[in-house]
């Protein structure tokens, strides 16, 4: 709980210092191969801040998504989540993290098939030891504010694309998260549905402050977003804020 | 994350793949039901012996001719009758010995009315009924008084009046044992067979000197068969086949160089060994039962492993939602342990059923004891921990952005 306490209270949700990834690959030949993917990015978010990440495929994008979201741990610098640091967690209390702090959204949606919408959105609840009852109250209340709530009882494969997306959204909210993150939301809707789910964000993180990161290679979809960031062959290469929007 | 709802999710990932899931729980439940089967024969085996020894009495000793020789001639055990009536007597009068019981047998025609049969007859004192264990169903026994005037009376066994007697009360009748009339003056209750399989109900019993004199006509007055000891307690037994021996060599005038012309045997030793050998092949049946719910297990652990790549994508967007280490072991080990306790309830269940239809189709006593279903139990859950454990490890284990990753 300490965690959720210091992260309330510090305005800078995000500290990232000369952090580098790379992976290790084992090439056809057998050797050993270092295979960097991000270069000593440096990077600062505020809370309450809508932040959209560019980049070309390959580019480091999702790696820096992952990173920020406690799914992946950098190779080297630091990675300060509301001045908490990610490395010295071990992985129960990285679980907690993404639990309780993190909300994720996919560009797959990324639901469970074989669970109705009702419960998908509960589970978060659960693992935060939330009884049953209680967790299937609260996401049915989450739905109806969402607009599905007369969906519930549908399975993933039953909804459109945006109504499956809408329903990751209310999963990811569910716990009431300081930190959205949207690796390519809209990557598999149309271009009216995407503009619905933009607007969406948009009003999570005007009305309830929510700090928004968003990956997509859509320049209309980042303009949404009050700040650009973009990576190039695991270079930061823009960082800037839109005055308009 | 609340036991009851990981039993939950468990339960439906199970069902949502009920072919795989019913194969993979049969492998528990023809295990379990053979375990309990094989404990069960194997305690009915146990039970069976255990009321053959109590049937022939307690700590008996049974006193047979040995081998003999006479002049340069050697004959084997039996073929010579070295005991007597006063044998039994002299040992009767032993301290350790509480009764003993002499004993003559042969075979003879019997007959009634229409009906003939041909079974043994053994000649006895009264004392034998009691020193091995007969019970009266009907009437009454012979008294010794009858034994000193030899009359014709008969005690039959529950076979032998069935056969000669039909339904019939024999009690009070007279019938025909080679051509003499005997009176039937008591029926024994049902006994069933000995450790050597012998049909023990197909006997008539009669008094030993109306055997010796009118029926089996022996050219060797006094002498008998074999006799039966009682010792006064099973902890004396030791001391009393010591006493009898150094007794009847006495009195059968053996030097000290020869070999006893009889042999005592000890039937409560014997009994223990068979019911030991029950025993032992009980245990035997239940652990080569017991591999095939090894089989079982592996089975489980096999399925497991698949279930878990299978889901590598579904653990991955688990863990993003905030599912710890533990949450996803015990998700996992949850639903192999419900596959074997579920198992195992169908397993016990079959495994009593099966007990059941043979103690149906034969004569063997069944018994089920709540302390095989609980080993059952306490090895199913075993199985499931042990062979469930790697696979929900291996779930738990998996990094977060590898396991989203996996298509």
């Amino acid at each position: 709980m300490s965690v959720v306490n210091q992260l309330a209270s510090n305005p800078i949700l995000i500290q990232i210092d000369h952090l580098c990834k790379a992976y290790e690959l084992i090439d056809r030949s057998g050797e050993l191969i270092n295979q960097p993917v991000l270069l000593n990015i440096n990077l600062t978010i505020n809370q309450g801040e809508f932040v959209a990440i560019m980049g070309h495929s390959g580019s480091g994008k999702s790696t820096l998504m992952n990173i920020l979201g406690c799914l992946d741990t950098p190779t080297s610098g630091r990675y300060l989540l509301s001045g908490c640091d990610v490395a010295a967690m071990n992985s129960n209390e990285l679980a907690h993290i993404r639990n309780q702090n993190i909300g994720f959204v996919f560009q797959s949606f990324n639901l469970l098939k074989r669970m109705t919408a009702l419960e998908n959105v509960a589970i978060p609840l659960l693992y935060a030891g939330i009884g049953r009852k209680e967790s299937l109250k609260r996401s049915q209340e989450m739905l109806t504010l969402i607009g599905l709530g007369k969906y519930r009882d549908h399975l993933p494969n039953q909804l459109s694309g945006g109504q499956q997306q809408r329903v990751a959204i209310s999963r990811a909210l569910i716990n009431q998260p300081q930190l959205l993150l949207a690796d390519e939301p809209t990557g598999n809707l149309d271009t009216q549905t995407s503009h619905d789910i933009m607007t969406l964000f948009t009003q999570l993180n005007r009305n309830q402050g929510i700090t928004i990161v968003l990956i997509t290679h859509e320049n209309d979809i980042a303009s949404y977003a009050h700040r650009l960031i973009r990576l190039k062959d695991g270079h930061l290469v823009q960082n800037e804020v839109k005055l308009s929007n | 994350m609340n036991l009851f709802v990981i039993i939950g999710e468990a339960l439906r990932a199970l069902k949502l793949n009920r072919l795989r899931t019913g194969l993979t729980m049969l492998g528990m439940i023809i295990g379990v039901a053979a375990v309990v089967l094989m404990l069960s024969i194997g305690q009915g085996a146990q039970i069976n012996i255990n009321n053959t020894i109590a049937s022939m009495g307690s700590h008996l000793l049974i006193i047979v001719p040995g081998a003999t020789s006479s002049g340069g001639l050697r004959f084997g055990s039996g073929s010579v009758r070295t005991l007597t009536i006063s044998d039994a007597q002299a040992v009767a009068e032993l301290s350790s010995i509480e009764a003993t019981a002499p004993v003559i047998s042969g075979i003879a025609q019997l007959s009634y009315s229409s009906n003939n049969w041909s079974t043994s007859i053994t000649g006895i004192t009264p004392d034998y009924f009691s020193v091995s264990n007969w019970e009266l169903a009907d009437g009454s026994i012979f008294a010794d008084t009858d034994l000193r005037s030899a009359i014709r009376v008969a005690v039959l066994g529950s076979v032998t009046a069935e056969n000669l007697f039909g339904n019939e009360d024999p009690i009070g009748k007279t019938f025909r044992i080679s051509n003499k009339p005997f009176l039937v003056v008591g029926i024994l209750a049902v006994k069933g067979q000995s450790l050597s399989g012998r049909d023990q109900d197909d006997n008539v019993f009669v008094p030993i000197t109306t055997a010796q004199r009118q029926i089996l006509g022996n050219q060797f007055p006094g002498s008998i068969n074999h006799m039966l000891v009682q010792a006064k307690s099973s902890d004396t037994l030791d001391e009393a086949e010591a006493e009898i021996t150094q007794l009847l060599r006495q009195r059968h005038r053996i030097a000290d160089k020869m070999e006893n012309d009889f042999t005592v045997r000890n039937l409560t030793a014997l009994a223990t060994v068979a019911s030991t050998t029950a025993k032992v092949m009980a245990w035997m049946l239940g652990s080569i039962a017991s591999i095939s719910l090894l089989v079982g297990g592996i089975g489980i652990m096999n399925i497991m492993l698949v279930s878990v790549t299978e889901r590598t994508r579904e653990i991955g967007i688990r863990m993003a939602i905030g599912a710890s280490y533990r949450v996803i072991l015990m998700q996992f080990l949850l639903e192999a342990l419900v596959i074997c306790i579920l198992g195992g309830l169908m397993g016990v269940a079959l495994g009593i059923g099966g007990a059941w239809m043979v103690s149906q189709s034969t004569d063997m006593p069944i018994v089920v004891t709540f302390n095989m279903i609980g080993l059952a139990f306490i090895f199913v859950t075993v199985i499931g921990i042990f062979f469930g454990f790697y696979p929900a490890r291996k779930a738990a284990a998996l990094k977060p952005v590898d396991a989203l990753r996996y298509e």
